[in-house]
């Protein structure tokens, strides 16, 4: 299964990775960074196939994935 | 397979505004120059721009250019240490506007180094003025009701320009709107580089990316911005490539 990590201190909420994940399995939190913004997260780990289209679209390597 | 941070890349967040692509294009390069195993010996131009910064991020040798002459100073480490692979990052108003000149002279000498030049239409980092790529009708701060044909002129196409000349090896625009852009921009990216190190000449990749914040647009918006606007007027594409022709453009 692949691993999917996200360094929610470097996100700065600008939501391309959201728009960028074709299963749609990326929202946005509820509560805030150090930076003071709402970060991206995924709940639903095993819906994701790593295809990588997020970890591309982030201009902050806030994310990383393995498989 | 793991899709992590390049080594070429310091692990330090960065001081671009969320939505930037400028974060995009520093992954690009730096995996470019992972794949191709040259950051040993690879030496850096930083720009005067929102990427004056660069040399904040970059594990390679760097030298700090004024604005607009990093191909000037480029030619200059490339021919004295030709063994080193050189590369110039700049933006729009630095390449195109104060550093057109160093640019198409470097170009029309075919001088072995990659320019990787970043258009936003827009100056970023002095607080969105108009540049020379700015689209007919962009509101910024120096023309508040529009760039005009007459008054300012229409936005200057830098591969199709640079196109024209005999010197450059490889020139191709590319995009980061969009993940499929973005694995094509990671291709040009690479090819430029390689070009470079097998000695065929100039080599140039323009890359359409966004500017929410001078833009006055969300992330979002900007995305679409440059996907319906920025690529009308400036089309994605191979404009020069003759790294086919062994030998030729040395």
């Amino acid at each position: 299964m692949a691993q999917i990590k996200f360094n929610i201190e470097r996100c700065k909420s600008c939501e391309l990775c959201v728009a960028a994940c074709p299963r749609k399995l990326i929202t946005m939190s509820d509560d805030y960074n150090p930076k003071g913004v709402r970060y991206a997260c995924i709940h639903d780990t095993a819906k994701c196939s790593a295809c990588g289209m997020c970890y591309r679209t982030c201009p902050d390597l806030v994310i990383e994935i393995e498989k | 397979m793991k899709l992590a941070r390049p080594q070429t890349l310091y692990d330090v967040p960065t001081h671009y505004c969320g939505g930037c692509g400028h974060g995009i294009i520093h992954r690009l390069v730096a995996q470019a120059i992972d794949d191709l195993g040259i950051r040993e010996k690879t030496i850096a131009t930083a720009p005067v721009g929102c990427a004056v910064l660069f040399y904040d991020y970059f594990n390679v040798d760097m030298i700090e250019c004024p604005h607009g002459r990093s191909p000037a100073a480029a030619t200059a480490i490339k021919r004295v240490r030709p063994d080193n692979i050189v590369f110039t990052y700049q933006g729009d108003g630095d390449l195109a506007s104060i550093g057109m000149t160093e640019t198409i002279h470097t170009a029309n000498r075919s001088e072995n180094i990659t320019v990787i030049f970043v258009n936003n239409a827009i100056y970023g980092m002095t607080g969105g003025q108009m540049a020379p790529t700015s689209l007919i009708g962009q509101k910024t701060t120096t023309s508040p009701y529009g760039r005009g044909a007459h008054g300012e002129g229409k936005p200057i196409r830098v591969c199709e320009l640079l196109s024209t000349l005999d010197g450059p090896a490889y020139i191709e625009r590319v995009s980061v709107a969009s993940p499929a852009d973005i694995i094509k921009a990671q291709k040009a990216i690479t090819k430029a580089f390689t070009c470079q190190v097998e000695g065929k000449g100039f080599s140039l990749v323009e890359v359409l990316s966004m500017c929410p914040t001078d833009w006055k647009l969300s992330p979002a918006q900007a995305v679409d911005f440059v996907n319906n606007d920025m690529k009308a007027v400036f089309p994605l594409g191979v404009f020069k490539d003759i790294t086919s022709v062994s030998g030729e453009n040395t």
